[in-house]
């Protein structure tokens, strides 16, 4: 009879380990579609336009990708957390605002603003779970407070870059445009933060199961701190790497990276709930979003009055793909 | 053994009220080092509640918790963990988006610094090996991807690694309840290893034989009071169950089945599974209780959504000829609405009759609720609460209110028991046989052996196939882990 039941198990162990191969397979699948979308993008670039595919071309088509990547990362944390932040977009015209005002000409004080910016997302973070409201209210309600905040500081578009911000983003390496490599960074960076560390692990498990967090004596409060004040930390980035680029503000210039970020983090295969993110993807699917937004669209000739719908139209492919790999993971 | 300070924990006099519901009513509970105390009684007679108290999460209204010797004043989890006791919960308390060795670290704070990953990825795979030889489970799997009895295991491997905290006591809620009968050998005679070795366990188990087996002493809840606790030896099951209230009402459906039979109704499913060779059909009539058993995930669970799925679009090799309903096993995954309240997660399977023009009668809803919290026994103050007021049995109660409640002739029950209650399981058993004799057909997959005591006739499962098929004067444990069990049985 022994015998037999070892059989047995040993039997039910290759079924199911098989199971799991697949499992493992369709994983894998998943992990890789940020990154076959980005190929395809680059194909369909190199196909229609192969000039655009060097040195200077990546430099001018992925030059608005750093500011959208840290824009996208600062989502993450904020989903990472089972939660959604739909002001990141008006906060980094806040910061944006900010740096080509008061970070030029008042280096000490626009420190502090920055700093202290991030303080308030911080409190944002304890705010939503003290009282347990959800977070696209209250970051709703953020998003006109810092619009406003930004016209304050800036009535109208305009204000310097610091020389010194304007210098770092105009760096040249050799051989690499500088995007790559700072996307490279970023993605790695947060990746080893947020995936490798111990704390890494606390954090996402909050998003997973916060209960069983909790029970096991984590302060709830003390993620959701964290994560808000690392959305607010990569938002000021994001910020500032945008002036970098466009040397002056206007207190509009980030609307439209609230949802740039959402849909960077869901195409780099991120999921809303369930502390499921993936940092590199989350940076690989910004610089997808950042070349499909503008120059694959003008190299198909397509007039800039339907390339914003043409852009959604190929956020719905990119996504309905990711879900029917993950409906083959059940 | 010297009684009082030698104790690990101790409680004296712990009360705790939920709002008007008595959950606890002054209980006085201990654990001595090297002994496993077996914990038995009906759902929401308070062991979940008193299990919190020990493990830190509930703080009681009154009362006094002592730990080895020391009064504790700000007694919590983080400081029971210090103090060495740990506690597997019923509800998995896993994060399914990391991975085994991940998940390891968020009970052990001292899992740090360089190397971590190594660290927790040693720890929890030795521990695996210790308890469940041959396991097949790697520390980098993510514990999404693993089954629920995988999950279990790792979930009860976890409790035992030890870093830098002491460890002298585990509370082991239902640990069994997802596990089939091989690795849940494994587990309780790791338990008797332990408490060998001087530790101790508090084993709360609704597998009676378990708890008789395994435990050295065992205290018996009911209503919020302790009611026996005595040496294991003294009891036998039917004490057990006169103590716990449960009538002894287990002869009495063997009696009922044994009786009344109809003849040949009218067919309900023929189905038989997708990689069945031979013509084996699994084949239910009206009024038939047919019983799906085997190992646990040997193809029951497949075919009964196939059958479900074969309800609303036509399939080939099954047959359905009425409206049917499913009873999921995983309540927590494929059953509740977790924001929705008693009375919705009722309703949401019988919709259609609930409306009023094109909206929902709330009315319709709550008094479709009222009946069958009468009928079935559910214990709330209020049916407009949130299911996860309710205990896990009485949530499950919930589940089985919405598929009887429905239209369908034919519900499928998807080893729905797990971790229930034998106070529950018999008021359900009831039920279902009360529905069968209606002309109901129920096709119900259990991994408890003695539930296939309900059913007419019993369809045995391995490796996605029917391999026996046996009526209900032929069913013996025997012969179904025969059949389980290799051909050459």
């Amino acid at each position: 009879m022994r015998r037999e039941m070892t059989a047995a198990s040993l039997e039910a162990t290759t079924k199911s380990s098989a199971e799991r191969g697949a499992l493992a397979r369709a994983r894998l699948l998943r992990g890789l579609l940020p990154a076959l979308s980005l190929a395809l993008v680059l194909l369909a670039i190199a196909w229609l336009n192969p000039r655009a595919i060097s040195y200077f071309g990546f430099s001018l088509m992925l030059n608005l990708a750093i500011p959208i990547a840290l824009a996208t990362i600062a989502q993450m944390f904020v989903i990472a957390g089972n939660e959604l932040d739909l002001s990141i977009g008006t906060f980094v015209g806040f910061v944006g605002c900010v740096t080509a005002t008061w970070l030029k000409d008042a280096p000490l004080i626009g420190v502090l603003i920055l700093l202290g910016s991030i303080g308030v997302y911080a409190l944002l973070g304890a705010l939503i779970h003290l009282r347990n409201l959800p977070s696209i209210v209250v970051t709703l309600g953020m998003s006109f407070v810092w619009q406003g905040l930004a016209i304050l500081v800036l009535p109208k578009p305009g204000g310097k870059a610091p020389d010194w911000l304007l210098a770092f983003m105009a760096f040249k390496p050799p051989l690499v445009p500088f995007p790559i490599i700072a996307a490279l960074l970023i993605g790695l960076i947060v990746h080893f933060g947020l995936m490798r560390t111990s704390y890494g692990v606390i954090l996402r498990g909050s998003g997973g199961n916060p209960a069983a967090l909790g029970r096991a004596g984590w302060s709830l409060l003390k993620t959701k701190i964290v994560l808000f004040a690392l959305a607010g930390l990569f938002g000021v980035l994001s910020g500032m790497a945008l002036i970098g680029i466009t040397t002056s503000a206007d207190a509009n210039i980030g609307n439209g990276y609230t949802l740039l970020a959402i849909a960077g983090v869901i195409l780099g295969g991120g999921e809303f709930v369930g502390g499921r993110v993936s940092p590199i993807g989350a940076v690989i699917g910004a610089l997808t979003l950042a070349l499909a937004a503008s120059p694959l669209l003008t190299f198909m000739h397509i007039p800039p009055d339907w390339q914003v719908a043409a852009n959604g139209a190929i956020l719905i492919i990119v996504l309905a793909a990711r879900v029917l790999i993950s409906r083959r993971e059940r | 053994m010297v009684a009082g300070n030698a104790d690990i924990i101790r409680l004296n006099g712990a009360e705790k009220h939920f709002g008007a519901v008595r959950a606890l009513g002054g209980v006085d509970f201990h654990v001595g080092p090297g002994e496993c105390v077996g914990l038995v009684g009906h759902n929401g007679a308070g062991k979940s509640t008193l299990m919190h108290m020990v493990a830190g999460t509930l703080v009681p209204d009154s009362g006094q918790i002592g730990v080895h010797g020391g009064i504790e004043d700000n007694y919590s989890v983080s400081r029971a963990q210090q103090l060495g006791i740990r506690c597997v919960f019923q509800e998995l308390s896993l994060c399914p988006n990391l991975s085994v060795a991940e998940n390891t670290r968020i009970n052990h704070a001292s899992l740090r610094g360089f190397g971590w990953r190594r660290k927790a990825a040693d720890l929890i795979a030795a521990k695996l090996d210790e308890i469940f030889p041959g396991h097949s489970i790697s520390a980098s799997d993510i514990v999404g991807d693993l089954s629920i009895g995988r999950r279990q295991m790792v979930e009860v491997a976890r409790a035992f690694t030890v870093t830098q905290d002491r460890l002298d006591l585990v509370i082991l809620d239902e640990p069994t309840s997802s596990l089939d009968a091989h690795t849940a050998g494994q587990l309780l005679a790791f338990v008797r290893r332990f408490v060998a070795g001087g530790k101790s366990c508090i084993l709360i188990s609704h597998v009676l034989g378990e708890v008789l087996r395994n435990a050295d002493r065992i205290v018996v809840m009911r209503d919020g009071k302790v009611v026996v606790a005595d040496a294991a030896g003294a009891f036998d099951r039917d004490r057990l169950v006169t103590a716990m209230g449960g009538a002894e009402a287990r002869q009495k459906i063997a009696a009922q089945v044994a009786a009344a039979k109809p003849g040949a109704s009218p067919l309900r499913v023929r189905a038989r599974p997708a990689v069945q060779k031979d013509g084996t059909d699994l084949v239910a009539r009206a009024g038939e209780i047919i019983g799906l058993a085997g190992l646990a995930g040997h193809g029951q669970t497949d075919l009964l959504l196939a059958i479900f799925a074969a309800a609303s679009r036509a399939k080939a090799g099954i047959e359905v000829t009425a409206p049917v309903a499913l009873v999921a096993g995983d309540r927590q995954s494929d059953g509740i609405f977790p924001q929705w309240s008693i009375a919705q997660n009722i309703g949401i399977r019988s919709l259609a009759r609930l409306r009023n023009g094109l909206l929902i009668s709330p009315q319709r809803e709550a008094e479709l609720a009222a009946i069958w919290q009468k009928k079935i026994g559910i214990r709330t103050p209020d049916m407009n609460n949130n299911i996860f007021s309710l205990s896990g049995g009485n949530q499950q109660k919930a589940l089985f209110a919405r598929a009887l409640g429905s239209d369908a002739q034919i519900v499928l029950m998807d080893d729905p028991m797990r971790g229930v209650d034998i106070g529950t399981k018999l008021e359900v058993y009831d039920l279902v046989q009360e529905e069968a004799r209606r002309g109901r057909t129920f096709l119900w997959y259990t991994t408890e052996t003695e539930e296939l005591d309900n059913c007419d006739h019993i369809y045995v499962f391995k490796n996605g196939r029917i391999v026996a098929n046996l009526g209900r004067d032929e069913l013996t444990e025997e012969k179904i882990i025969q059949s389980s069990f290799g051909d050459a049985a």
